[in-house]
């Protein structure tokens, strides 16, 4: 099991290593919302989902689309703006989907896409599917009326949600604390009605098995429930650089994250040679899907406007 | 008087010099107190007046415009700032159903003074949801103000004007236009709204352009000269009111027309200003016009796609040059992209 996280986490973290080693090169030509630090929340959640299950991201997305099997050549080559990209080159490192791996949307608008899981889920709800749809969001996306109203609706239906908090503490350079008068995410989830679960330090065992048992009360009918994983963002907001400079987070801050980093921790337990094994084979896949995006065409100018309108 | 400032200067500049003359100026607003402060616009607001009168909120635009709103029925004057003009699409009820309409609704009981600033996108894969120009959505709503300055000096005067002003105001300003850098004098002073201003003069084509388009249209008058075309350039500054008069008395004379927007054309700020124009020119004049815009339809974050998304010192000449010379006498200037465009790694 230890091997099969390790992956999924060494490959996100990876992946999002060589987009900051490319950036400056100009081919990524889009803003970069990295998830470095803070993988272990995709893949801890993903992890307990079926490959039916939903979900619905934000613009930082690259861990999410990964870690819910999105695919992988088709997000490298959308960062590089290619044809083969996920979005044909429309849409960029903000708004990455895969709808057959069930990454339904990302979006660049902050809480704008925790409304649409509420409604998937009353969909899923009515058709009886049995499929559940987790929405990820940050802690500044519950500032957001959209976020209290969607956690009342879904509450109110009983919908197979499952609403995933990343609290990074930040909303770009503003601290949680700037923006909500109390750090109660928990009680105000469980005044809707809903289970509510806090995971301190972004363990991804810890994460995955608070999940798990989310998941299976939410299938067995429970309605929705909700999980604040603490988590820390290494990176600047947005881009590949490092930002302690900026003044308005130190460096002492993040020093703890680093120290328990899940993807360190698992991998210095892991027998050296299965972890260089891993290792190698995820470095040669992510080569294969920068190769790809390198060699993919550019949309050509016929498509500037295909997709603007359905076929009536 | 040869200081230059950038565009993004004079804005900080007009709002310091006003909120130290009008101690009801706040500025409020996610970003607005940070290192960054809104490309510099608000940089170094809150050290000077403090945090009562600047502060980041929490992501909720909707609820802050209201309170924006609610504080301005109490005697204040917000600024609210909003770094991508798509993000004024969660505000819609606050300003339309209540800033807009407040002062008719209380029978002329009171006022809303708050200017609402709000930055449209361009340029490094900005993308379908952070590009968006909806300046008509608003010119469309009685009760509204909406501006958009092209150069550094009627930024600051329009932001001056606007911090005096009785009636919400729309400020819109494009990031591209952030880096423009031009003459601004230092003391303060108002430019008053519903002028239009002529950037360049000519007698053969009227180019109007809005916001960044402006200085595209500045750059197309350049290569029409090549081709021995006069091109008169006008910036319409304030868009709501719109200075129709003004735009029309340089049709009168040159009887040719192109509206050129950053933004789509359908039911756009294009198809006002010709309107506006043809309204005061039919049985007076033969005018021959264009409009160039957005291509109809969502913006694309890939490079090439979004090279052939907006119109450009080329199309804009070519367009201009057909209306002078007639169909069928295809002409195609070289130029070179935009250097703020080019230059622009942002990455917002
Ligand atoms: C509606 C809206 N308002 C403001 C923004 C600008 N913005 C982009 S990201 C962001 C912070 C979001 O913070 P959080 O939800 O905690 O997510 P994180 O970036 O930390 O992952 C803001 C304010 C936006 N994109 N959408
Ligand atoms: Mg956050």
């Amino acid at each position: 099991m230890s091997e099969v996280l390790f992956r999924e986490l060494y490959r996100i973290r990876h992946v999002e290593q060589e987009v900051a080693r490319v950036y400056p090169t100009d081919k990524i030509k889009s803003p970069v919302h990295l998830s470095i630090g803070q993988e272990a929340v995709s893949v801890g959640v993903c992890q307990t989902l079926r490959a039916d299950d939903i979900v619905f991201g934000t613009y930082r997305s690259h861990a999410l689309f990964l870690a819910k099997g999105g695919n992988l050549r088709a997000m490298i080559a959308e960062l590089y703006g290619k044809a083969t990209g996920c979005t044909r080159g429309k849409g960029g490192s903000m708004h990455l989907i895969d709808v057959a791996a069930g990454v339904m949307g990302t979006s660049a608008v902050v809480g704008t896409t925790i409304p649409l899981a509420v409604g998937y889920a009353y969909a899923l709800k009515m058709r009886g599917s049995g499929a559940l749809v987790a929405a990820f969001f940050g802690d500044g996306a519950v500032d957001e009326g959209a976020f209290h109203e969607s956690m009342n609706f879904a509450a109110l239906k009983k919908l197979p949600v499952l609403f995933v908090c990343e609290n990074n503490l930040y909303a770009i350079h503003s601290p949680q604390a700037a923006r909500q008068a109390k750090s109660n995410l928990c009680e105000r989830a469980a005044s809707y009605g809903m289970h509510a679960e806090h995971v301190e330090y972004g363990d991804v065992f810890t994460i995955r098995d608070r999940t798990a048992a989310a998941v299976s009360a939410i299938r067995a009918g429970s309605g929705p429930r909700f999980i604040e994983c603490m988590t820390y963002r290494w990176k600047e907001h947005v881009g590949p650089g490092d930002d302690f400079a900026a003044g308005y987070r130190t460096r002492a801050e993040a020093e703890p994250w680093y120290a328990r980093d899940s993807l360190n921790l698992i991998g210095a337990r892991l027998d050296p040679a299965v972890r260089a094994r891993i290792e190698h084979e995820v470095q040669a896949e992510v080569r294969d899907a920068f190769e790809f995006a390198e060699s993919s065409p550019f949309p050509g100018h016929e498509e500037l406007l295909t997709d603007v309108y359905g076929v009536a | 008087m040869t200081r230059k400032l950038s565009y993004a200067e004079a804005i900080r500049e007009a709002t310091e010099q006003e909120m130290a003359r009008d101690p009801s100026i706040i500025v409020l607003g996610m970003g607005v107190d940070d290192f960054r402060g809104i490309y510099g616009t608000t940089k170094g607001l809150v050290e000077k007046f403090g945090s009562d009168r600047v502060f980041d909120t929490p992501l909720s635009e909707d609820a802050m415009t209201g309170v924006a709103i609610g504080a301005a029925l109490a005697g204040l004057r917000p600024i609210h700032v909003h770094i991508r003009m798509d993000f004024l699409l969660l505000a819609m009820n606050q300003i339309i159903n209540i800033a807009a309409k407040a002062r008719y609704m209380y029978g002329g009981a009171v006022s809303v003074p708050i200017v609402v600033r709000s930055v449209i996108g361009r340029s490094w894969g900005q993308g379908a949801q952070h590009s968006q120009g909806l300046h008509s959505l608003f010119m469309h709503v009685p009760g509204l103000r909406v501006v958009a300055p092209s150069t550094p000096y009627d930024a600051k005067g329009c932001m001056a004007s606007a911090l005096r002003h009785p009636d919400p105001v729309m400020f819109v300003e494009h990031r591209m236009v952030h880096f423009q850098k031009g003459v601004v004098p230092e003391e303060p002073f108002t430019v008053p709204f519903g002028r239009a201003r002529t950037l360049a003069p000519g007698k053969d084509v009227t180019l109007v352009g809005v916001s960044h388009m402006a200085v595209e249209c500045l750059r197309a008058r350049s290569l029409l000269e090549q081709a021995g075309i006069q091109a008169e350039v006008i910036d319409p500054v304030s868009l709501s009111p719109l200075d129709a008069d003004g735009i029309a008395a340089s049709v009168k004379k040159t009887g040719r027309l192109v509206v050129v927007d950053t933004s789509w054309t359908f039911c756009g700020t294009s198809a006002e200003i010709v309107t506006a124009v043809l309204e005061r020119t039919q049985g007076k004049r033969d005018v021959s016009f264009a409009r160039l815009g957005y291509a109809p339809g969502t913006c694309p974050t890939t490079k090439p796609l979004e090279n052939l998304y907006y119109p450009n010192p080329q199309t804009i000449a070519m367009a201009a040059h057909t209306l002078v010379k007639g169909e069928g006498t295809r002409w195609e200037p070289r130029t070179s992209e935009a250097p703020e465009v080019v230059e622009f790694k942002g990455p917002f």
